[in-house]
């Protein structure tokens, strides 16, 4: 086999490739962010953020890449450049200089009720929290608790949409699908709990 | 996993970088590589929502990239100006300008079916099939191909390393 005899360097081909992902326009860009509550990816697409997983409460970056690339696109590449905005917010809202996100967000990965709820969910002030119940109202569903509480653990831009702000009548927790401690150091930093 | 989409196309980029790279390195040089990787890879993202899963990744990426040499020379030739030796250099026989030395340059210097058989099994490490398939030819013919190709080397260096 002829293929040993050509010089070669990997480095050379790690940095073409680095190159590459520089300069192509993928359906999906994405980077590996650490943030005090944990690894999140997150994602966007031409639309604005698409998804921003907690890394460890997902299967890892390997099984979030793959869920994106059958629901969103599989044109994915590793951009960080192109994730600059969502780092800086980021870092900025966890260390107290910001109260409400800027970035635009790609719905594709909810459902039109899961829209109309998490829209509400935003509406809920930095600081401030809201209940189950009064969130399916604001959504249009006065009964539907229980369906508030399935869209709302489906948010696939937790943080960013606030869903953490979303407690039980009565002061309990409820559920958060990141794991409850997320949701309580998330209260902690906007001076709840 | 059973997939019905395409992986994500960074594990692809990470999966075959070094091979087209290194196929690329072979027949174009390691000067005008990263051109024809760039166009190579930009080539397979765009097509790659039509990869159907189980089909072999590495001979299509490859295909594409032999593609990307053939433009390369093409355009070689059309820069090279003939006058007197220079009309084998206009036909596209000019060896790329390289550092490896000897064996690729020789590649290099082989009529364009040859030269495409032989880089594509011996430097990408494709099939006879495959070989064919990304040539346009039968696998008769692209055996041949790669036969006479290396013949033709052996004939030139004079060496058993080939």
């Amino acid at each position: 086999m002829l293929v040993s005899e050509v010089e070669f360097d990997p480095a050379d081909a790690a940095a073409a490739a680095v190159r590459f992902a520089v300069r192509a326009e993928p359906d999906v860009a994405y980077a590996v962010i650490g943030t005090p509550v944990g690894t999140l990816v997150a994602a966007t697409t031409t639309r604005g953020l698409v998804r921003l997983a907690y890394e460890d409460d997902n299967g890892g970056v390997d099984a979030i890449l793959d869920r994106l690339a059958q629901r969103v696109s599989p044109r994915i590449l590793e951009a960080p450049a192109r994730l600059d905005a969502v780092r800086r917010e980021l870092e900025e809202y966890f260390a107290g200089a910001r109260t409400s996100f800027d970035l635009p967000i790609d719905w594709t990965l909810t459902s039109r009720f899961g829209r109309e709820v998490l829209r509400a969910c935003s509406a809920i002030p930095f600081g401030e929290t809201a209940t189950y119940a009064q969130l399916a109202t604001l959504a249009g569903s006065p009964n539907g608790s229980r369906a508030t509480g399935n869209a709302l653990g489906a948010n696939p831009v937790p943080i960013v949409v606030p869903c953490h702000r979303v407690l039980r009548t009565g002061g309990g927790l409820g559920g958060y699908t990141g794991g409850l401690h997320r949701k309580e150091a998330l209260l902690a930093v906007e001076g709840r709990r | 996993m059973l997939r019905v989409t395409p992986r994500p196309f960074q594990r692809f980029l990470d999966a075959h970088r070094e091979d087209v790279w290194r196929y690329l390195a072979a027949a174009v040089g390691r000067h005008d590589a990263d051109d024809c990787f760039q166009e190579t890879f930009m080539a397979a993202l765009r097509a790659y929502p039509d990869l159907r899963p189980g089909s072999n990744e590495r001979a299509w990426v490859l295909t594409i990239a032999h593609r990307k040499t053939v433009d390369h020379f093409r355009a070689r030739a059309r820069r090279a100006v003939p006058a007197g030796d220079d009309l084998l250099e206009a036909a596209g026989f000019d060896p790329p300008a390289r550092d490896e030395g000897g064996l690729w340059a020789r590649v290099g210097a082989l009529p364009p079916k040859q030269r495409g058989a032989v880089l594509l099994r011996y430097a990408g490490d494709l099939t006879h099939a495959e070989v064919a398939l990304a040539l346009g030819c039968t696998e008769e013919a692209a055996r041949r191909s790669a036969h006479e190709g290396l013949k033709r080397l052996r004939e030139d260096l004079g060496d058993a390393r080939v």
